[in-house]
């Protein structure tokens, strides 16, 4: 079993504060055509409001399946999930969480503003309007003035801006990101890194965040959770503490290159 | 604390503004445009020359094969009677393709929601499908009488097929993050339907209408052949009966014009309904 608990920076979490997430003993199994897989076994964890945790493991280690199972998208086999100190689908009814896909996941008929704005537009979504505008929303992401294009007008790039304002626009207390930038190319994804920082702090949100890269895990989390496949469990936890606001250049300081291959070799055992 | 609006530097700054080079692109796409209309206009009107050529230069008799120029001689002396005999196929065309689009569409999102209507009709659709509609065209006149029914039923059965396959497949077109984005939102069965499944399902259900607009055409002509006393289908059995090639070449024509323009009608609102849908229109 796997027991952790993650903390924002002590001066930001109040002690009153429910945790954003909640895991107790959860497992979820999956029965496929070669059998029962365990893609989560009995993990219990805690994600205070605020934090930013990335969660980095190899392939089949359940990163995405946890994420799910948070976003009351998989249920889990066994066990309790708490978001925001409710129940998941309470939490997703509430629009208390927002989801960001690998593939951007725009409506190809929808422009950008129109794609940002179909929260809005569904599952009684306009009763939750954030404080920011779908317009303003774009403009934190990057694409002022690109309101009116279709997502085939777009490159990945900006449709993964387009995806990242659309989940902001219900002000979610959690966003949930899964790969989002994996299918991007290294220039775009070190660049939306330094932006998605920017619209973290700007949005106070708690950000659970999947990835393959050992160095965006780095440079984004102030914790990042490393996960072992078969059974999928939690093998370690990392604190990062790079000072923010963080730049692409603290990659080449000795704290990051140290955490970077210590995580390198943690891997290799997973 | 509120971050500065980020700037978008991504690939905007790699298209600086240089006006002449876009009209010259502009200039290009449209002589290609042009190009690709007129080479058709010339290859037919080629080959109407090469068939008037070789029917006087072979003496072809009129019966056998008529002169380009007698066939427009008819078209012209006799419109008043080709028109009145197109109005009641197409009337008939654009009903069958009416009601066997929209029952296709229906009974699509009937089986997308019901696995088991699929699992027990869709075998049987596929078996009615194997059978030519020279053979079950009898039927439905002997079921429907001689009237305008029995054509609308032979139409509107060519036109089912293709659309129940489409549309079917397009309704299922939504890929699993756009499921599961929807389940986030909360999005309620219908919303789920018409703002992801349905339009989801157009470049596929444009498809299927483009196939539909000729052969519903195709289906009222048929149904007209087994019995039928006005129609281009009745008119064609006429003329041949007759010897009268230059009317039955003529009658031909007026009804693929007939097909020609329905099909441009669903192409145009195929460009105008899809305009987001780059594979269509780029």
């Amino acid at each position: 079993m796997s027991q952790a608990t993650l903390q924002r920076a002590p001066e930001a979490a109040g002690a009153t504060e429910s945790p954003a997430v909640r895991l107790r003993d959860v497992t979820v199994r999956f029965t496929t055509e070669r059998g029962a897989v365990t893609a989560l076994d009995r993990i219990s964890m805690t994600v205070a409001q605020g934090g930013f945790l990335t969660l980095l493991g190899p392939s089949g280690c359940g990163k995405s399946t946890l994420l799910r199972v948070a976003a009351d998208l998989i249920p889990p086999t066994s066990g309790d999930v708490e978001v925001m100190g409710t129940s998941a689908s309470a939490a997703r009814a509430a629009r208390d969480i927002g989801f960001v896909f690998q593939d951007a996941s725009l409506l190809a008929w929808r422009t950008a503003l129109e794609n940002v704005e179909l929260p809005l537009e569904v599952g009684g979504g306009a009763k939750r309007r954030g404080a920011r505008s779908p317009r303003e929303l774009l403009a934190l992401v990057g694409l002022s003035g690109r309101e009116h294009a279709y997502p085939h007008e777009l490159s990945g790039g900006m449709r993964q801006r387009v995806a990242i304002a659309r989940a902001l626009v219900n002000d979610p207390k959690l966003l949930l990101m899964d790969e989002p930038f994996g299918a991007l190319d290294e220039i775009t994804r070190d660049r939306l890194n330094v932006e998605l920082l920017r619209v973290w702090e700007s949005t106070g949100a708690t950000i659970l965040f999947v990835t393959h890269s050992i160095y965006e895990a780095t440079f984004l989390g102030q914790q990042v959770l490393l996960m072992a496949a078969r059974p999928g469990r939690v093998r370690e936890i990392v604190d990062v503490p790079l000072p923010s606001p963080r730049g692409v250049e603290q990659r080449e300081t000795r704290e990051f290159v140290e955490l970077t291959s210590h995580l390198r070799r943690v891997l290799e055992t997973c | 604390m509120s971050a500065p609006a980020l700037t978008q530097t991504e690939t905007s700054d790699a298209f600086v503004s240089d006006e002449g080079a876009r009209e010259e692109f502009i200039a290009a796409a449209r002589s290609a445009a042009w190009r690709r209309r007129l080479l058709p206009v010339g290859a037919a009107i080629l080959m109407l020359v090469l068939w008037q050529f070789a029917v006087v230069v072979f003496h072809v008799r009129p019966f056998i094969a008529p002169a380009p120029t007698a066939v427009m001689g008819v078209l012209y002396s006799k419109f008043g009677l080709l028109i009145g005999n197109l109005a009641p196929t197409a009337t008939e065309a654009v009903a069958g393709f009416v009601i066997g689009n929209a029952a296709a569409i229906v009974i699509a999102t009937a089986f997308v929601y019901q696995r088991t209507a699929e699992e027990a009709f869709f075998p049987i659709a596929v078996m009615v499908h194997t059978i030519p509609v020279m053979a079950y065209a009898p039927i439905l006149v002997l079921l429907l009488g001689n009237g305008l029914s029995a054509k609308v039923a032979i139409a509107a059965l060519i036109c089912f097929f293709p659309t129940l396959v489409n549309m079917t497949r397009g309704l299922r077109a939504v890929s699993q993050q756009q499921k599961e984005l929807m389940r986030i939102l909360s999005a309620s069965p219908s919303e789920i339907f018409f703002k992801l499944r349905l339009k989801c399902s157009l470049p596929y259900l444009f498809a299927a209408l483009k196939i539909a607009a000729a052969t519903s055409v195709i289906g009222a002509i048929v149904g007209e052949w087994i019995g039928a006393t006005t129609g281009i289908g009745a008119l064609i059995i006429q003329a041949t009966y007759n010897f009268d090639s230059p009317l039955l070449y003529a009658t031909i024509v007026v009804g693929s014009a007939f097909s020609a323009a329905f099909f441009g009608v669903i192409s145009w609102l195929e460009s105008h309904f899809l305009k987001w849908n780059v594979a269509e229109t780029g």
